[in-house]
This record gives structure tokens, C-alpha cells and sequence, in this order.
């Protein structure tokens, strides 16, 4: 049962990713793209490893997970204001 | 139903592999080759991970991945904008070329399809599998590189100090970057302490679980490179002759082993029984601040600010007004 | 012949070698040369871990692993070396 739902959880993070992956080609500018990708990395992620701690079981390994998680968050959070950032720079100059 | 599941999954990550590799190298401009590489790596790491070498995947990760993508983004920096554009060369010559790789590239499949089958299964998984006990670690790979191919390993170090001392030789390090804003600067302050403990620990588990010292030293020089692109021009490196030190560390760790072992056993490198784990754990520390140092050097791209400029046999005077 | 896991990535290894070949000249930047001779060096490896692999539950053979883990580093410090004798080309070519 639980098996079940870690599955159709890493399901619906793959979803997530596949809206990021064409949120990216298909979305007219930086800014935009920018925004898709953040659907991807956060939810995408938190639900994927959502998914796999449920399927492997296991305080510690859902700890690492989680922590995983965090760490890809701020990560992506920093690099996409940057990006952002330089974006707006660009333009403006 | 197992098998086709694998079977699909391996066709999807090769079929990615070539498609990601032939956008790296022929893609129009510079900028997108690298992006494509930079994501080449990462997928490698997978197939790493999916071939059972999770050592492999780790280092890839870290050094195919981060490291080189910082390397080669930096590189693009200086490369003119006008030479990135109408990047390969076209016509009948190209055309030769293409026709004499693909044939190369088949003759390759062929002898590989002959070779696969023939070839008697007499691997050293068993004989390393029977010695293991023997070397001090349960870590497979890191027996290898360690105890019983250590002498590859020491010649290897020696290998990356040749290539950074060359780097040093080229000219002064490029650019350092602005000083990093809030978000960087606070990312950057929890990232690196957090890199360094890992580091720390995947040298101890190097010994019984994927790990060692080429994957801590990468994610040390990770945290060098991080310090380097929110400002730091030194890139967190201690003083220009603290830095030489740690250079040559590795290879002094090994060679002092060595010359114990020479002078109490008369044979390099032959680690007493009961020492071994000592020693890897030695020696591998000792590698891991060496690999650490020389990948940074090598991502900072020349001599850092510190070390004597190159006297004036070496470096015409005008070099060294173009900074 | 039987598609294993072994075969594809070795097959793929080897293509991967060929177009690094083919980009290494036939691209006119020196960034260019360098990913592509990247690309023949990851082809190398995928091949050693390929032959390496002995299957799902099994430990694979850990001496390719080992060769391969070496590879990698040596890889990318001579790549760095390779882009600063670049970037001293360019500089003593300007003046």
C-alpha cells in the first residue's frame, strides 16, 4: 500500500518535471522560463523524494532525502534570482 | 518484466548519452557546447550510478559536472565572441573526416561485438575480491587505488601536480570576480562549512563505502571555487607557501610510506599486515588536501596573487602590463 | 547476440569516441577541440565500466573502476591546462 503511493508519488514528480521541461522551451522569455523551472526543482524534487523515502522506508534515509532537498531549494532559490538578476541588468543597460 | 524495464532504462540513458554528446560537439556556438557537456556529465553520473560504481557516480557528480562546468564557463569568458560563431569547419574535407571516424567508430563496434563474447571472463574482481580481507579496507575500489595498485595512484598525484605546476607557469590567474550580494554571500556561508564536513566524511567512509579521497578533495575544491566566485580572489587557499605544501602532499605521503616500507621490508609500498587501514587513511588524507589544492589552483587558472611573478627569463616585461 | 546492459553502453562508449574524434577536427575553436577530445575521454570510460559490469545484484570488476576514477581527474586537470595554454596563445598572438 504504501509502496503504491510512493510510486504513483514519483509519478507526479516526473509530471512536475516534464511541466518544467516544457514550461523551458516553450515559454516566450528568461523570466517566464525562470518560473518554470522552479515548479520543477522544488516540487518536482520535494514530491520525488517524497516518493522514494516512501518506497525504501527508513528514518535515516528520508532525513538524507529531506536534507537533499533543502539543499537543491536554496541552491536553485540563489542561482535563479541571479539569473534573474543579470537578466534585468542586461536589459536595463 | 524486469529485464525489459532495465532494458528500456539502459536504452534511454545511452540513446540520451549520444544525443547529449553530439550537441556538445556540434553545436553552432561555444556557449551551447558547454551547456550541453555540463549536462553530458551529469547524465554520466547517472549511468554511473546505474552501472553499479557509485564511486563513480560521486566524482563525476562533483568534478565532470561542477568543477569542469566552472572551468569551461570561465574559459568562456576570455574566448572572443567572434570566434564562437561558424565554429565548424564545413565542406569535402568534412566530409572525409566524418566518412573515416564513422569507419573507425565501426571497426571499433566490430571488434568490440567480437571481442565481448570470446574474451575469457578471467577478471580480477575475483582476485580482488580474494585479497580483500588482506588490504585494510572493504571499500573494493579503494583497495585498488590504494594498496594494491598504490604505485598508479602515487604516479597519478604526480600526473595533477605536473598539470598545475604548468597552469602556474602560463600566466597570472584570471579576473576575480565581484563580491558576492546577500543571497550568494548567505548561500555561500552555509554551503561551504557544510561542504567541508562532507568532505571530512567521505574520506573516513572512503574505507567501507563509496568515497575516498579524489571524491573529498573535489568537494573541497567545491568549496574553493564557491569562495572564488562570491569574491575570495584566493579562493579560501591558505598563503602562497602553505598552498606548495599542500601541492606536494600527496605525493610526500605517499613517498614517506614508501620509503618506511623500502627501508623496514625492502619492497615500495608494501604496507605491513595490521597498518594497512592506518595507512590508507594516511595516505589518503594527505591526497585528499593535495587533490583539493590542485583542483583549485586549476579552476582559478594561474597564478594567484601571492606567489613571485615569473622572473624576467620566462615572461617578456610587456606580458605582465597586460593584466 | 543478446542486448545486454554491457553491449549498449560499450556500443555507446565506442559512437561517443568516434564523435568526439570527428569534433576534435573538425571544430575551429580551441574550446571547441577541448569538448570534443572531453567526449572521446568519457566514451573511454563508459566502455571500462561497461565491460566492468557483471550485472544487477552482482559487485562489479572494481580495477576499471578504479582506472576510470583516476581518468576522471586526470581529465579535467588537463583540461585546465589545456585552457590556460590556450588562453597564453591567444595573449602572445595578440601582441
Amino acid at each position: 500500500m504504501l509502496d503504491l503511493f510512493g510510486i504513483s508519488l514519483i509519478f507526479i514528480g516526473i509530471g512536475f518535471y516534464a511541466a518544467g521541461s516544457i514550461g523551458l522551451l516553450r515559454l516566450p522569455d528568461i523570466y517566464s522560463r525562470l518560473h518554470a523551472l522552479t515548479k520543477a526543482d522544488n516540487l518536482g524534487l520535494g514530491i520525488l523524494c517524497a516518493g522514494l523515502a516512501l518506497l525504501n522506508g527508513g528514518l535515516l534515509y528520508a532525513m538524507k532525502l529531506l536534507l537533499v532537498w533543502l539543499l537543491v531549494l536554496a541552491a536553485s532559490a540563489t542561482t535563479s534570482h541571479m539569473i534573474a538578476q543579470q537578466a534585468l541588468r542586461r536589459e536595463t543597460n | 518484466m524486469g529485464i525489459q524495464l532495465w532494458l528500456m532504462l539502459d536504452l534511454v540513458l545511452s540513446g540520451l548519452a549520444l544525443g547529449l554528446g553530439w550537441a556538445a560537439v556540434s553545436s553552432r556556438d561555444s556557449q551551447r557546447s558547454v551547456v550541453f557537456f555540463i549536462a553530458f556529465g551529469l547524465l554520466l553520473a547517472i549511468i554511473w550510478a546505474r552501472l553499479n560504481a557509485p564511486d563513480l557516480a560521486l566524482a563525476e557528480a562533483a568534478i565532470g559536472a561542477g568543477l569542469s562546468g566552472v572551468l569551461l564557463l570561465s574559459a568562456l569568458r576570455d574566448e572572443p565572441a567572434a570566434a564562437a560563431a561558424g565554429d565548424m569547419i564545413r565542406g569535402p574535407k568534412a566530409l572525409l573526416v566524418t566518412l573515416l571516424s564513422l569507419a573507425l567508430t565501426a571497426l571499433f563496434a566490430w571488434v568490440l561485438l567480437q571481442t565481448l563474447d570470446v574474451a575469457d571472463k578471467v577478471r580480477m574482481a575475483d582476485q580482488i575480491a580474494a585479497q580483500l580481507p588482506n588490504s585494510g579496507v572493504t571499500n573494493p575500489v579503494t583497495a585498488v587505488l590504494l594498496n594494491f595498485r598504490a604505485y598508479d595512484t602515487l604516479l597519478e598525484l604526480a600526473v595533477l601536480l605536473a598539470a598545475v605546476l604548468g597552469i602556474q607557469a602560463l600566466g597570472p590567474a584570471r579576473p576575480p570576480y565581484r563580491a558576492a550580494g546577500p543571497l550568494l554571500g548567505g548561500l555561500i556561508r552555509w554551503l561551504v562549512p557544510l561542504l567541508i564536513l562532507t568532505a571530512g566524511y567521505l574520506l573516513w567512509a572512503g574505507a567501507h563505502a563509496p568515497g575516498g579521497a579524489f571524491q573529498a578533495g573535489a568537494l573541497l575544491a567545491a568549496a574553493a571555487v564557491m569562495l572564488r566566485l562570491g569574491g575570495d580572489p584566493d579562493a579560501g587557499l591558505p598563503r602562497p607557501r602553505v598552498q606548495r605544501l599542500l601541492l606536494v602532499a600527496g605525493i610526500a605521503g605517499f613517498l614517506l610510506v614508501g620509503i618506511v616500507t623500502t627501508a623496514i621490508y625492502q619492497s615500495f609500498l608494501n604496507y605491513p599486515d595490521g597498518w594497512s587501514g592506518g595507512l590508507i587513511l594516511l595516505i589518503e588524507t594527505a591526497a585528499t588536501l593535495a587533490i583539493a589544492t590542485t583542483l583549485a589552483l586549476a579552476c582559478i587558472g594561474g597564478r594567484p596573487a601571492g606567489w613571485e611573478p615569473a622572473e624576467s627569463g620566462a615572461v617578456p616585461t610587456r606580458q605582465r602590463e597586460s593584466k | 547476440m543478446i542486448l545486454t546492459a554491457e553491449l549498449i553502453y560499450a556500443l555507446t562508449g565506442v559512437g561517443l569516441f568516434g564523435m568526439g574524434l570527428r569534433g576534435a577536427l573538425l571544430r575551429r575553436s580551441l574550446l571547441g577541440r577541448i569538448l570534443a577530445i572531453n567526449i572521446c575521454g568519457a566514451g573511454v570510460f563508459l566502455l571500462l565500466v561497461a565491460i566492468s559490469y557483471t550485472g544487477p545484484g552482482v559487485a562489479p570488476d572494481a580495477l576499471p573502476h578504479a582506472l576510470v576514477l583516476t581518468g576522471i581527474v586526470v581529465a579535467v586537470s588537463a583540461t585546465a591546462l589545456a585552457l590556460a595554454l590556450g588562453r597564453r596563445l591567444r595573449e602572445t598572438a595578440r601582441e
